[in-house]
């Protein structure tokens, strides 16, 4: 082979690779994706019961209960729209009544949300970071959901 | 004064980092050997100053002096002592002055170990190091200063975050920085070489050593850290394709096809432009991990927009240095001479195979770490990419790699024997068809791509095993004959052979956790008994004690094999006052390479718990591997060859300039 027939087999090769994987990152991107949305863009979103997403927003006082063989219920609130949730399984460290949450799963007919997956991620102000700019862009945010930061703490010099 | 002292010791740092900056680089141009040689007094001196600041931090935290805003928000006067000083780096001010101080101790070490470096490219390769650290010296003192002080200073601090008191903090993020920061020194020898306009397989020989240890470094780094979540975490998972972890398998995937495209350039002369591409490459995604982990832009796009002065600053770093790099290369790569002209099918074109995979699968990770942000900030569309995404973009690029990896290294140099090979490597392919048959055969058909993926294994470990037995003559030759090859073979042959077996290794243990794990949640009163495989997990009561900073509640269960006691195990839940935080210590008792795992979930009154148990088969060798592909790459360090600061190049100097005597 030529110098030039085998740089040109490389380069053919090295676009053959690069087509498969962009092949496999639009097909990943259709398939496996997961949208995030709030209590309250539910009804507008129109998302059909079977479909996956992700589920934010603040765990509605009061509405915890806990079943047989950790079977739990709760409502999932964004100060809107309350939407229940059920779950089987141990709940995360920081779950607490009143703080945000994630859930991953779906809707059934019935408006119920079934969560395969319930996440209490956060930073330390307990706070998904998805749950709060939603909270805020929506005027529901609190002042004492977060602690106060470093840089406003009195008495600071530099 | 302690905190004043380590604030002036890193303004010193920046100030000589400065002129570190520029004189060499003048010292080049008007060929001056005492100017030149600048960069080396001041590299050490620069590494002396960070270390003085470092270790005025750590005697802060140590003495828990709360006037310290770093010391008051991360620290707590009852934390163990060890906490005290891994608090140090917990935290984002004094992360980032590990940082630097990594940085500094790199460039120490050229400066020290490179005297048989080319004046010329020492003192490039030394005026780009501390390009980068001027950037980060300015970062931190102007934005992330840890020596700040509160005028008011109050009695107790806020305890650092109680998830991070664990011994993993004092090795994951120490280790994951001499990685990252590691392959500063190949970007700064790749940015010489363009500033020089010259190129060699000297140069490759240099370069190899210095990421090959970061290699190293990352790759115990990662491993380390996956298996500190594995226990920390709670629920038994070892990866999650979170953006942090992504972070640092980027510069990992780039920086091994760094490794061995450096190979090809050292022997044989050819994929030079490639290689600097590749060494630009990886410091920059070590720079991204940077930017994603420390801009705050992945916990909250919130802070990023309220505080921005961190993640706008540290963006425009990676803007400069990435853009800068790239632009440069774009424009002096052409002045690289090409070399070494070789088949497709050959040594060269393996690892060139090697090299496409790789970097092809690292560019998926990157589309499915950035894609999420880049949609959240064009559309406000908020979307969650996990572990399908992955397993639909990054294992299928991966197995041909698997596959391809055993070939390799029983190819020729320049024209390879694709036909040869696989008949050497028949042994190999008949264990992995026998493993499939028998795991196939064992499993009673169950999932069809785990005994598919472990046979893949087998194929890998068995395919490094028979290169060392061809290149010794195993059974062709008398065993002594063997023997004493065995022992002229290079070490980094032997590395080679370690690394990927490692990689084989590691796969057997991902395929059985994640195919054969035995999950069993359930709430359990006293002397309840739950069956996970041939084991029986029995719940024997609960007990409360007070730690240090912490309430711990331990529950107590017996494990039984067979009806025989084989032990106990105590999962705990602690919860920590200062922070009204709590955590789950999980319970882990290894059997051979496998692991039963119990984490706690809520307690109920009436004295029964609820409680995740999890019986893993082989899951340790998950780590296992990566140690040993980090084993493999301290054997090729040791190398002769490759040893660091190894006397005598191929070809003596070209820079044509005297050295000095010193």
């Amino acid at each position: 082979m030529t110098r030039k027939q085998r740089r040109l087999t490389m380069i053919a090769g090295a676009l053959a690779v690069l087509a498969v994987a962009a092949a496999l990152v639009l097909n990943a991107m259709r398939s496996s994706i997961m949208f995030f949305t709030t209590p309250g863009k539910i009804a507008e979103q129109h998302i059909a019961p079977g479909t996956k997403f992700r589920l934010g927003g603040l765990v509605e006082k009061g509405s915890l209960v806990r079943g047989d063989q950790l079977k739990v219920n709760f409502e999932v609130t964004d100060g809107n729209a309350k939407v229940p949730v059920a779950y089987q399984g141990i709940l995360p460290d920081l779950f607490r009544e009143g703080q945000g949450v994630i859930s991953e799963g779906a809707l059934d007919t019935s408006g119920v949300f079934h969560a395969d997956t319930v996440l209490a991620k956060h930073d330390e102000t307990y706070m998904p970071k998805a749950v709060a700019d939603e909270l805020k862009k929506e005027g529901h945010w609190k002042d004492d959901y977060g602690k106060t930061s470093a840089a406003d703490a009195p008495g600071m010099v530099r | 004064m302690i905190a004043e002292g380590g604030h002036y010791a890193l303004v010193l740092a920046l100030g000589l980092a400065l002129i570190q900056s520029f004189v060499p680089l003048i010292g080049a141009r008007v060929n001056d050997p005492a100017l030149m040689n600048v960069s080396r007094s001041t590299a050490i001196a620069q590494f002396a100053f960070v270390l003085l600041s470092f270790f005025a931090l750590v005697s802060l935290h140590v003495m828990s002096d709360f006037s310290v805003v770093n010391v008051y928000e991360n620290s707590h006067s009852l934390k163990p002592l060890i906490y005290k000083i891994t608090g140090v780096w917990g935290n984002h001010e004094g992360s980032m002055l590990l940082w630097v101080f990594i940085l500094a101790l790199f460039g120490a070490l050229v400066a020290i170990f490179g005297v048989n470096l080319p004046l010329s490219l020492r003192a490039h390769v030394l005026a780009v190091q501390a390009w980068i650290a001027t950037a980060f010296y300015l970062f931190i003192l102007l934005t992330s200063n840890p020596f700040l002080r509160i005028a008011n200073p109050p009695i107790e601090g806020r305890d650092l975050n109680p998830i991070l008191q664990d011994p993993g903090l004092a090795v994951h993020p120490p280790m994951l920085y001499l990685g990252y920061v590691g392959f500063s020194i190949s970007f700064s020898f790749a940015i010489a070489a363009l500033i020089e306009g010259r190129i060699d397989a000297a140069w490759a020989r240099w370069v190899r050593p210095w990421t090959l240890m970061a290699w190293i470094f990352l790759t115990l780094g990662i491993a380390m850290g996956s298996y500190w979540a594995y226990y920390e975490l709670g629920w038994g998972g070892w990866w999650f394709w979170d953006p942090v972890e992504n972070a640092s398998l980027m510069p990992w995937l780039a920086g091994t096809a760094l490794l061995h495209s450096a190979v090809v350039m050292e022997k044989r002369e050819a994929l030079k432009i490639w290689t600097v591409l590749l060494a630009i490459l990886t410091f920059s995604l070590s720079l991204l991990g940077t930017f994603l982990v420390r801009s705050g832009v992945l916990t909250s796009v919130h802070a990023f927009a309220t505080d921005p002065r961190r993640g706008v600053f540290i963006l425009m770093i990676l803007c400069v240095f990435i853009g800068g790099s790239l632009s440069f290369y774009a424009w002096r790569a052409a002045s690289l001479k090409q070399g070494g002209l070789f088949a497709p099918i050959s040594r060269e074109g393996a690892l060139v195979l090697n090299n496409l995979l790789l970097t092809t699968a690292c560019a998926t990770v990157f589309v499915g770490t950035l894609y999420p942000l880049a949609l959240e900030v064009l559309t406000g569309e908020k979307i969650s990419v996990g572990a399908p995404f992955f397993n639909l973009t990054f294992a299928p690029l991966f197995l041909p790699l698997l596959l391809a990896v055993p070939f390799g290294p029983l190819l020729a140099w320049k024209r390879g024997d694709l036909i040869g090979a696989a008949q050497r490597l028949m042994t190999a392919g008949i264990a992995a068809l026998a493993t499939i048959a028998i795991v196939w055969a064992w499993e009673k058909g169950g999932s069809a791509l785990a005994p598919l993926a472990i046979g893949l294994a087998v194929f890998v470990i068995i395919g490094s095993a028979v290169d060392i037995a061809e290149r010794i003559k195993l059974f062709r030759a008398p065993l002594g004959t063997s023997w004493d090859r065995a022992r002229g073979l290079p070490r980094s042959t032997w590395g080679t052979a370690f690394a990927h077996a490692g990689l084989g290794i590691a796969l057997i243990g991902v395929v059985c956790e994640s195919t054969w794990n035995i999950e069993h949640i359930a709430t359990m009163r006293l002397n309840d008994t739950a069956q996970l495989g041939s084991y029986s997990v029995t719940f024997d009561g609960m007990k409360s004690q007070q730690g240090p900073n912490y309430r711990e509640d331990i529950a107590t269960f017996a494990i039984r094999q067979g009806g025989v006691q084989v032990g106990t195990m105590t999962p705990s839940k602690r919860s920590f006052t200062t922070r009204g935080m709590s955590t789950t210590e999980a319970a882990l008792m290894t059997r051979g390479a496998s692991q039963l795992y119990i984490s706690l979930g809520a307690a109920e009154p009436n004295g029964s718990i609820t409680a995740r148990i999890y019986y893993k088969p082989l899951v340790l060798l998950i780590w296992f591997g990566p140690v040993l592909m980090a084993f493999g790459g301290a054997l090729s360090l040791s190398d002769r060859r490759l040893r660091v600061g190894a006397p005598k190049p191929a070809r003596p100097k070209l820079s044509g300039v005297a050295q000095p005597a010193e």
